[in-house]
């Protein structure tokens, strides 16, 4: 090839990249929160009824994309907690486990209905408190909380089909405290199977997140579900010790970090209470050399940056094959460079503000680990928001197996990329990690693709996808990343006992 | 064996009773030593200890005190063999706990002759050969069954297309019933293996002989080394090397002790085990065997793909 007909093709090349920083403006387009109703105050949410908490304890919450104030929640005591487990054991005693099993799931595909009706009002509030974006919220979580309420209603009177030669008996009263990064859908993928399985619930959701919880409680009264089958009780770690120590909770549920579910694990030690755990994750998404590189790109992108990298199963761990190495890393460096940050109400946001501001030093105070390290940092220019929590879309490059940006989770949006050469060598990373919640494989070879997702010691395997959820799909992790699973047949398993 | 005592015939298993040693001049009894199975091999404790068991005959055994040592030891071998088991053919692991069930049917003589020593009666001796083999025999056929049953294509609602099946969860530690003699142990081991797992046991403390001879069925089962690992010692020294290990994935402990329940629960927790603690019951009812005993040690994977171009 000449000088200069190489020199023309790199021109075409240039050409073809897009120059999003001045070709492309985005206009403001705010979603309006006019719509959306908001009490000054929440109290509990106990027997069916809203109840001011003994200790008339309050804490504020605020939205972290403004900092602004949205709501004062009351912070249940042991003793709310308490009254709680007693409303939902009177519940399960004399009221869901009396009915129907038909008429139980009739409750629960109205619960689903009535969110689909307030999907808009459900997706705002949980753009406001929690920071991700509106499209996020409005495409995902909320259709999928409605969707999980409605799969697991159709299982309420089917679950002799469910475990072949055991009756399938409910258990009691089920403790579940969720997390912040997705509160509404952590709440529908908790307590959806457990009423189907006719048990009843007290739920506690994370502190910075507990106003979709409180309007999810809404529609349960709008629904006429029995007093008492669901008690809400809002407030930080201590009123979650208090359900998971109740001696009268049959089961906990929990979703949240390792460390936590470790605590709870041995907490509950000698009691006889089931126990589902979602932990923590470290995920390797792992591209190969015959991948569709576009897509592939995307789908690391999707793995990482979706809700702000405040994902268990984030793809956190990126394993680019030597030979697509630099054309993977130059494509995604470009990729990031449009990702618009910001507001998360906006339509047009790709990633929204982190949750708090714990979570932002805890992500801050790793970007210095990686750098110090000896990592090489990315981060495309861009202006965050003045106020409220944001952090710009994160690579590391040169990582390894021993950084700490390789082997903890961060939660926030940063990816440690690491190349390989083989299929061994790559397994043998991905593995090597004490969790085991998620993992990514692309490549267009379907016999490689079952290979490694055989392989893959990780709950769920996305190949050529990433970040994909669903009602009817088993969600949850092996190892360190948790027990049980949640979601589809086999999230019914841990709402019942088999006699 | 007391039956025998009057005769010179060494008996059919190794604790032959020393009083067969007569002064006349008669063939000595070669007496079996009772080793424990580590990857495949049957070495003595690594600590040197044994403990000593009385028979029924008034004979009496040394019998390995194994230590956390010999424990760490059958994890390595278990954790090097978990891989390869799992990754033979569901019809293949099938077809070796058939035979492990076909090895101990041929021995049965010996079996009865040891559970009569360690204080079965005959009848019940028999009978608990019996339902052990029937009980791998059931266990062999779940193999490439179970995920076939409790396995799921989920309709998810996109263009993917998503399934669930099910895994060996990995290392299993297992402290078999130990007021069984040999149907305790034979009933977790079996299920355990069948998806994959490996597995190291701790046998019954005061009835050990059928558990070290068992060993022996497995060790001509063509069972590769450090599937199954046994282990003879004291509770309260091995429960909590067992249940802290953290290459360990999960442990089912049999015991009847509150305390001891609460200690492994508690320990689990260090490296997020899954831990089943089950109180001693009767093992020759047929409700104590079923496929969710296989379910206890899997886990759920479940694949998505897109559906497209």
């Amino acid at each position: 090839m000449s000088k200069k007909q190489d020199k023309t093709q790199k021109a075409a090349i240039a050409d073809l990249a897009l120059d999003f920083s001045s070709g492309f403006k985005y206009e403001p387009a705010p979603e309006s929160s006019s719509h959306v109703k908001l009490e000054k105050q929440y109290e509990l949410f106990i027997d069916g009824k809203w109840v001011a908490p003994i200790d008339e304890k309050y804490f504020e919450t605020t939205s972290p994309a403004t900092e602004q104030v949205l709501s004062r929640i009351a912070e249940a005591s042991a003793a709310d907690v308490d009254k709680a487990v007693k409303a939902a054991r009177n519940a399960y005693e004399n009221v869901w486990s009396k009915i129907s099993a038909k008429e139980r799931g009739k409750y629960l595909f109205r619960i689903a209905r009535i969110i689909q009706e307030k999907a808009r009002e459900f997706a705002v509030i949980e753009t406001m408190e929690g920071g991700k974006p509106i499209r996020e919220s409005r495409d995902i979580d909320v259709p999928l909380a409605a969707n999980h309420f409605f799969y697991y209603a159709g299982w309420a009177d089917k679950l002799e089909y469910a475990f072949p030669g055991k009756k399938a008996n409910s258990i009691g009263v089920a403790g579940q405290i969720i997390p912040w990064n997705f509160p509404l859908l952590m709440a529908a993928w908790k307590i959806a199977p457990a009423l189907a399985a006719g048990n009843t619930v007290v739920l506690k959701p994370a502190e910075t997140t507990s106003l979709t919880a409180l309007k999810l409680a809404e529609v349960f009264q709008e629904a006429g579900l029995p007093a008492g089958v669901v008690n809400i009780v809002t407030g930080a770690g201590a009123t979650g010790a208090a359900i998971v120590n109740h001696p009268d909770v049959n089961k906990i549920a929990f979703t949240g970090s390792t460390d936590v579910g470790k605590i709870i694990q041995k907490a509950i030690a000698g009691t006889n209470k089931k126990l589902t755990l979602e932990l923590g994750g470290k995920a390797a998404n792992i591209i190969f050399e015959d991948a569709a590189i576009d897509q592939a790109v995307e789908g690391i992108v999707n793995g990482i940056f979706f809700n702000q990298g405040h994902v268990c199963c984030a793809g956190s761990r990126l394993f680019v094959q030597e030979g697509v190495a630099d054309k993977v890393i130059k494509k995604l460096k470009d990729r990031m460079k449009s990702l618009i940050v910001g507001d998360p109400m906006d339509k047009n946001t790709d990633i929204g503000a982190i949750n708090s501001k714990e979570q932002l030093k805890k992500i801050n105070d790793y970007l210095k680990i990686g750098v110090n390290e000896g990592a090489e940092i990315f981060q495309p220019a861009c202006t965050l928001p003045k106020k409220g929590y944001f952090c710009a879309p994160t690579l590391f490059l040169h990582t390894s197996q021993s950084h700490r940006i390789v082997q903890e989770e961060i939660f926030g949006p940063v990816l440690a990329i690491q190349t390989f050469r083989t299929v061994e060598e790559v397994l043998e990373k991905a593995n090597n990690t004490p969790y085991g919640l998620s993992a990514g494989v692309w490549t267009d070879k379907g016999s490689k693709i079952f290979n490694m997702t055989t392989k893959l010691k990780a709950g769920v395997v996305w190949a050529n996808t990433y970040n994909k959820f669903d009602p009817a799909s088993p969600f949850g992790g092996y190892k360190e990343s948790g027990i049980g699973r949640e979601g589809g047949l086999h999230g019914l398993l841990p709402y019942l006992s088999l006699s | 064996m007391a039956a025998t005592k009057t005769t010179t015939k060494p008996s059919a298993n190794g604790t032959a009773s020393k009083a067969e040693t007569t002064a006349k001049n008669e063939r000595l009894a070669v007496l079996k030593t009772y080793k424990i199975y580590i990857n495949g091999q049957f070495p003595r404790t690594e600590s040197g200890r044994y403990y000593t068991i009385k028979l029924s005959n008034k004979e009496q055994v040394n019998v390995c005190l194994s230590s956390r040592k010999d424990f760490r030891n059958s994890v390595s071998a278990a954790r090097e063999a978990q891989e390869k088991w799992a990754g033979k053919t569901a019809y293949n692991r099938s077809q070796i706990l058939y035979r492990i069930a076909e090895m101990l049917e041929t021995r049965r003589a010996q079996f009865t002759e040891e559970l009569v020593n360690q204080g079965a009666s005959a009848a019940a001796a028999k009978e608990e050969i019996s339902i052990a083999v029937d009980r791998l025999i059931y266990y062999a056929g779940w193999c490439d069954k179970f995920n076939q049953v409790f396995s799921s294509v989920n309709p998810v609602s996109s263009s993917h297309f998503n399934f669930s099946s099910l895994e060996p969860t990995g290392v299993v530690a297992a402290i078999a019933d130990q007021n069984s003699r040999l149907l305790g142990l034979v009933s977790i081991i079996a299920p355990v293996i069948a998806s994959g797992n490996t597995i190291i046991a701790l046998a019954s403390t005061q009835f050990p002989l059928s558990a070290i001879t068992f060993a022996e069925v497995l060790n001509t089962s063509d069972l590769p080394a450090g599937v199954v690992n046994i282990l003879t010692g004291e509770v309260s020294e091995l429960l909590v090397p067992f249940t802290t290990h953290m290459d360990v994935n999960a442990v089912y402990i049999n015991t009847n002790n509150q305390q001891d329940k609460v200690t492994a629960e508690t320990n689990a927790a260090l490296n997020v085990k899954r831990v089943k603690v089950e109180a001693s019951i009767d093992w020759t009812l047929p409700k104590n065997e079923d496929p969710y005993r296989i379910l206890d040690y899997t886990e759920v994977k479940t694949t998505w793909h897109p559906i497209g171009i």
